[in-house]
């Protein structure tokens, strides 16, 4: 599931009799965000600056799958101590048209906020991972091509269909012909320089599923990375919906304290 | 304060705090300094000089959850450590949570003791959420957490399938930490004044108590809610001229609210009905008249990592002819009937959102004052953060919301070191 984590959604089209373009594409995207019915995992974060200036963030994710692309998302803070307990919790959509919805709760004010849509492409917690690199990317919103393809990779070269909407002018994603996960991304920006990359440095296989357990970000232009360390993985833990409300959001459920 | 006594307490502190951590304790070392930016002639120039030492600890246990956090003060402006008052948190210990929280039934969560209580859709501005405020740390630049004052109360919650049901029940009432003289001086219905507000509080347990309600469900990503309460002015309004002290009369507030994403953004309207139960017909000159209160607001991300958030709020007087007629202080200081205001939230993430430049802007066009509130901070480290705010109130009168304020505009700086 930390696959979420690492976010790369997108397949084309490959040759001959094997799969189908959508087909591919799906089985990528359910390998990298959807493994299981649900699932948790314990961050590590450990962003670097350009300068090498060190923090981490430390928390739990849970995840479940509420059908039809759509998923609920908690991140409950362990570290650093100036974000301690609070909570992050995503509804994410993948419907054309419709935003994804926000919360976040500050426990010493007892506040509930929901927080404006906003851009995708910002930070996730000051790190060089984004919000989209968290959830996912709509497969609606890029156009696949082909470009590539070795023994073991299918290399897929998306365009987006809003350039101005974010802050590439295209990726091309390796992806793993056994696992279907995405292995290696990279971004190119508006002038078609290379300026991102994020890589799965370290794939198990856990319930069947394999994933991500560790991943990595480099910001090629600024100089900074992030290092993601998943541990304590579990799928189909029987999550229910209800943790997902404001009520679990004052009251953080045993699955994320524990 | 001396500058030995001062270095000696820091590092008691200091290595108090190392010695927490070892316990699973957890919190902050905060030191802040404020000083007005201009003369006030009824105050010395000091707004701030304190070291804080917060610690908290939560045990999750199969049945309850315990939390208990409590602040450890020196505060070199209000110099009442030898006070020690957890009801109003004066003095070198502000107990801000102590309390037990458990679910009998999965159909209804408890929590009961000291805690913050927030609700509502405002953004610094409050109608249906009648918990205590601290104005005094909010003026003076502390963290914005410093708003919230604690209750002691009951708190159940109800999740019946239709909707969800918050019951606050505070056995006896906890009025805001209201400007009091004690760090700010203020307009007193006739002159600028520092001098300490004589107040009475109604403090009989269970008789002068304060019930709050809300019930709220979420439909289609839109949240409405309906609040009510039943208590007391919050902040001393009310006179007793045969005693010569400020009061707390009784109010009662139903209102309710909407709040949901509308273009992209985050739209919220909500409003009250102030009734003022001491002064139904508006005629009493020592009691506030009723009031209908509306805000409306809006937050939008402008560009990547800058929102802006607008609100109008409007408060209403019912009776403003029996108002001014009943007026007792000197002529044209008069309330208008409608107080309008306008509230403007920049917020700027910059530095792999390690610096923040925030701005909160309070004008209100027909009292003709304002309140800025700019604020910088940085994280050094994951332990470390420093910052400076500003508090600024302007206004062409002395006898208006925040033109009362005007002479304690203030600048500080903080250090933070959290663990």
């Amino acid at each position: 599931m930390k696959n979420w984590i690492f976010a790369i959604t997108t397949l084309a089209v490959c040759n001959g009799f094997a799969l189908t373009v959508d087909e591919i594409v799906e089985k990528a995207n359910q390998a990298a965000y959807y493994a299981g019915s649900d699932g948790q995992a314990d961050v590590k974060m450990v962003i670097t600056d350009a300068t090498g200036g060190e923090r981490t963030r430390e928390f739990r994710i849970l995840r479940l799958n509420t059908g039809a692309g759509s998923q609920k998302f908690y991140v409950y803070f362990k570290e650093p101590a100036d974000v301690r307990q609070q909570v992050f919790m995503v509804w994410k959509e993948v419907e054309q048209g419709k935003d994804d919805s926000r919360w976040l709760f500050l426990p010493a004010l007892n506040l509930v906020k929901p927080i404006a849509p906003g851009d995708k492409r910002t930070s996730f917690v000051g790190s060089d991972f984004v919000y989209e690199d968290v959830s996912g990317r709509a497969l609606w919103e890029d156009t696949h091509e082909l470009s590539g393809e070795t023994e073991t990779q299918y290399l897929i070269k998306n365009k987006p269909n809003n350039p101005d909407a974010v802050d590439f002018s295209e990726y091309t994603v390796a992806i793993d012909k056994t696992t279907f996960l995405p292995v290696k991304a990279e971004y190119l920006d508006k002038n078609g320089k290379l300026f991102r990359r994020v890589e799965a440095v370290k794939i198990e296989t856990i319930q069947g599923h394999p994933t991500v357990t560790e991943s990595r970000v480099e910001d090629l232009a600024r100089g900074g990375r992030t290092i993601n360390f998943f541990s304590a993985v579990i799928y189909d833990t029987g999550l229910k919906e209800s943790i997902f409300t404001e009520r679990f959001l004052r009251r953080p459920p045993r699955e994320a304290t524990k | 304060m001396n500058t030995i006594r001062q270095i000696s307490l820091i590092s008691l502190i200091l290595s108090s705090s190392a010695f927490a951590a070892d316990l699973a304790l957890h919190g902050f070392v905060d030191a802040r300094y404020g000083l007005r930016t201009q003369n006030d002639p009824n105050k010395g120039d000091k707004t701030l000089e304190e070291l804080r030492l917060q610690l908290s600890r939560v045990w999750y246990q199969d049945l309850f959850t315990a939390t208990v956090r409590s602040d450890f003060l020196f505060d070199g402006v209000a110099n009442n450590h030898d006070q020690l008052n957890l009801e109003t948190g004066k003095g070198p210990v502000d107990l801000r949570e102590m309390n037990v929280q458990f679910t009998p039934v999965d159909w209804m969560d408890i929590k009961a003791g000291r805690q913050i209580l927030t609700w509502g859709t405002g953004d610094l501005l409050f109608i249906n959420d009648l918990f205590p405020k601290d104005w005094k740390s909010f003026f003076a630049g502390r963290d914005e957490e410093y708003l919230k004052a604690p209750s002691d109360a009951l708190f159940i919650s109800f999740f019946p399938p239709f909707a969800s049901i918050d019951f606050a029940y505070t056995p006896r009432f906890d009025s805001d930490r209201f400007i009091d003289g004690e760090r700010f001086s203020y307009w007193n219905g006739a002159a600028l004044t520092g001098t300490d507000l004589k107040t009475e509080r109604q403090d009989e347990w269970l008789e002068d108590d304060e019930t709050a309600a809300r019930i709220y469900h979420t439909f289609e990503g839109m949240e409405f809610a309906v609040y009510g309460y039943d208590g007391f002015w919050k902040t001393p309004q009310g006179f007793d001229p045969v005693k010569g002290k400020n009061t707390f009369p009784k109010l009662s507030v139903y209102g309710t609210s909407i709040r949901g994403p509308l273009a992209g953004g985050i739209a919220r309207l909500e409003g009250g009905y102030y009734d003022s139960r001491d002064d139904r017909n508006g005629t009493d000159p020592w009691a506030p008249n009723s009031q209908a209160r509306l805000l409306a607001g809006y937050e939008h991300e402008i560009i990547k990592d800058l929102t802006g958030s607008a609100q109008y709020y409007i408060e209403h007087m019912m009776r403003h002819n029996e108002y001014c007629d009943a007026y007792p202080g000197p002529s044209g200081t008069e309330a208008d009937e409608n107080r309008h205001v306008l509230t403007l939230r920049l917020t700027q993430m910059l530095l792999n959102q390690n610096l923040t430049l925030g701005l909160f802007v309070y004008w209100s066009p027909s009292d003709q004052d304002g309140y800025l509130r700019p604020g910088v901070s940085y994280k050094l480290t994951d332990h470390w953060l420093m910052e400076a705010r500003g508090n600024f109130f302007f206004g062409e009168h002395n006898y208006t919301f925040f033109g009362q304020f005007e002479d304690n505009s203030n600048a500080s700086l903080a250090a933070r070191y959290s663990f």
